[in-house]
Parts: C-alpha cells; structure tokens; sequence
C-alpha cells in the first residue's frame, strides 16, 4: 500500500467534490425530500420505534443509492479513469475510493439523525453509545458495499437502475440489523444488550471490505 | 536508478472473437525508441496500451525489468509517462493543481511548483496556469497532458497519435520532448503521420 497516493487521492476526490458538489448536493437534496415526505406522511400517527429506525434507515438506503456510485461514474464519465489506472495501483484507488465513500456516507447519516432528532419528536434516543456505535458501523458497512458496487457499475450502461438493485441484496443483511439496532437505542436498551447485533455490523464490515479488496482488482483492470 | 527494459513477446488481442493483433514481439531497452503504426482499427492504441499496462493481452506478455531483476507493471508505474487523446485531466482544477495532484498519486514526491512553471513554460501555457481545464482549448489540453507526463521524467514514454490536436508550435515542443525521451530512456509512439514514424529505431506496421 503507497499511504502517499492514498492520501493524495482522497484529498483529490474531497476538493474537486467540494468544488463540483457532484455527489453531496444529490445526497443532501435527497435527504431533505425524503424526510419532509416521511415526516407529512407520519405527521398524524404515534409511530413505533420500530417503524421509526425502519423509516430512518430507508432515507439513508436511497439517499446512498442516489449519490455513492458517484465516485467511480464521475470518473468513467469525465475519462479520467484509465489516467487513474495509469497513475497508481488497484488498491490504492480502492483504499482511496472507500475513504470518500465513508466520509461522505458519515455526513449523510449524520444529516439524516439530525433531521429526524429535529423532525420526529419519537425519534427520541436513549442509549445514545447504541446509537452512535450503530450509525458509524452501518455507515462504513454502506460505504464499503457501496464502493465496489460503484466500481462496478460504473462500466455498464444502465447505471442509475442498476445500482439500488444489485444494492439491495447485497445491503440486506446491514440494513436488518441496523434497523433492529437503532430500535434498540430508541428503547433505551443497553449496549450490552444490543451487542450481538453490533457484532453482526463489525463482522458484516469486516467481510465486504476484505472481500470488495480482493475483488477489486478484477473489475478494476481490463 | 536501474535502467528499465520492456520485452513484448508473441502479443496477440482478441475483442470478442475478432484478432486485431497477433505475433507482435519486441525488445526495448535505454534509448530505443518504437513506433506502432497501421491502418484505423488495425490496434496501434491497444498495443501501446498493452505496454503501458492499461490493457492485458489475451496471449503472449509484456515483461519489465530493471537491471536484471523482472519486475512487475504496478513496480514501474512511476516511471510511466503517457499522452493519448483517451487520458483526461480534471476539468475542475487548473494546470498547476493537475500536476500536483496527478503527481502525488504517482509517487510520493510531488514537483517543486519552479519545476512546474519551467514545464508550463515549456508547453507554452504558463499563461493560463491557474485558469481551471474546463476553460481550455483541445490544443492547451493536450500540452498539459505533455507537462504531466513529462515533469517526472519518465524512463518509459508512450506517446499515441502525438501531435493531434496541436499547432506547429506544440509540434515542436512535442519534438523537443521526443529528443530528451531518445536520449534518457524508452520511446513508444503510436501513429501514422510518416515524419512521426520516422522517430522509431524499431517499426511495428500492425
């Protein structure tokens, strides 16, 4: 691993994001849609925690689908990708890749519990160490399947339909156990209790980012 | 440094089931300088590619050593330079920003920004050097292509259809960077501009 052009990379993908806001202001437009529709469709009911996490995690789900692929559609269709596989190796535009995927899956989570905090006075968590350790996991378990899914879409023609739906069989497992996690924060449960749960999101982690790397390789060189 | 040696032997490439190519074999080593030419879809692009590790061969292989040790493509890839009309800059930084950052994601040293103004100088678009690449002509484009490819003074440079897009003055710029490349290492040229063809010790005619 070249840490150097890791480093480089990220901050790469970070500025020119900054500057061309190519995937956050979709990600962030999306949130505020999808909340203000949740929030007018659940306005007269005393929803569930249950149905609360369920629906939390449902933004997160589209919005991630409507802005991560980004990162490697952004690069296909601007024609830098071959300048990439030039310049470095596979791993580092993975390492790279998955680092923007997380910060970006990071501030989209963190946008979408703030506006529920602020939206939905039963979004009320209790075990706020549940919470947060539920929402960081999810989130680089998202941003992980995201990335390579990305890489590989990003050479197809039907990008935009493609993505949620190899996404979503991929995202099942997390998005179960997020929810059933987040449900136990708003219920006031104790880490203990919602540990094999987030076990499930460690090894969920730990699987697709090993597996995404070594695959890696394949669907990045021709 | 150890001086680098590209061997192709026996490449062939097949896109579905067409051959566009087969039986290529060469040896490059310091100072030799090879020019692919033929005619439009005869793979002159698929071979450069193929030496410069973009695309891998469906037989035969491109082996790099250093010194006598083989080495892989992923070693050398510092040692790379490539102009082509298929490798894009970034549109949204400007010239200096693309060679800092193309650089650093090349290798941990990145160009003192003198370096970068006596290449941008060199090019002939020190001018607009903080103007965004989105704002560029194709001929600007493509001399700062030369100044990324270039500004780390590449053991391997691979040139595909050199001059496109450029002027008689970023011809001779392009000529000034063929010079220096004959003397300092290996010289791949993809074209079929008869005065370009001439540049090659070694002609493939695909």
């Amino acid at each position: 691993m070249k840490f150097q052009s890791t480093y480089a990379l990220v901050m790469k993908d970070v500025r020119s994001e900054l500057r061309t806001r190519y995937a956050l202001n979709a990600l962030l437009m999306f949130v505020v849609t999808s909340v203000t529709t949740v929030l007018f469709a659940l306005r007269s009911d005393n929803p569930s925690a249950q149905l609360l996490a369920g629906m939390f995690w449902v933004v997160v789900f589209f919005t991630a689908m409507s802005g991560l692929s980004r990162i490697f559609v952004s690069e296909e269709e601007r024609g830098t990708t071959l300048t990439l596989r030039l310049l470095t190796i596979p791993s580092v535009v993975f390492v790279g890749k998955l680092v923007v995927n997380c910060l970006l899956t990071l501030t989209l989570t963190a946008a979408v519990s703030v506006l529920y905090v602020w939206a939905f006075p039963g979004f009320a968590i209790v075990s706020w160490d549940v919470f947060i350790a539920t929402v960081f996991l999810g989130s680089l378990g998202f941003a992980s399947a995201s990335t390579i899914l990305a890489a590989i879409i990003a050479k197809a023609n039907v990008r935009g339909s493609l993505y949620p739906v190899l996404a979503f069989p991929v995202l099942v497992p997390l998005l179960m156990t997020v929810m059933n996690a987040t449900a136990r924060a708003l219920e006031g449960e104790t880490i203990a209790l919602a540990f094999g749960d987030l076990q499930v999101l460690v090894g969920y982690l730990l699987v697709m980012t090993a597996g995404s790397f070594l695959l890696f390789d394949y669907v990045w060189v021709e | 440094m150890m001086t680098l040696a590209v061997q192709a032997k026996n490449l062939q490439k097949d896109f579905n089931r067409r051959t566009i190519f087969k039986g290529i074999s060469f040896e490059l080593g310091e100072q030799r300088s090879l020019v692919v030419t033929g005619k439009n879809g005869s793979g002159k692009s698929t071979l450069v590619k193929i030496v410069a590790g973009l695309l891998s061969a469906t037989k035969g292989s491109v082996e790099y050593r250093t010194g006598n040790t083989n080495v892989s493509i992923d070693d050398i890839r510092d040692r790379i330079g490539f102009v082509s009309p298929y490798l894009n800059l970034y549109d949204e930084f400007d010239a200096v920003e693309n060679i800092k950052v193309l650089s650093s994601i090349r290798s941990s040293s990145v160009p003192t920004d003198s370096a970068i103004q006596t290449m941008l100088e060199r090019v002939g678009i020190a001018a607009r050097a903080r103007n965004l690449v989105r704002t560029y002509s194709s001929g600007m484009k493509q001399r700062l292509k030369y100044a990324v490819a270039a500004i780390h003074k590449p053991d391997l440079l691979i040139l595909d259809e050199p001059t496109a897009n450029l002027d008689e003055e970023g011809a001779a710029v392009v000529r000034s960077f063929v010079r220096e490349q004959e003397e300092r290492g290996i010289l791949v040229v993809a074209t079929n501009d008869p005065a370009e063809i001439r540049w090659g010790k070694i002609i493939v005619r695909l």
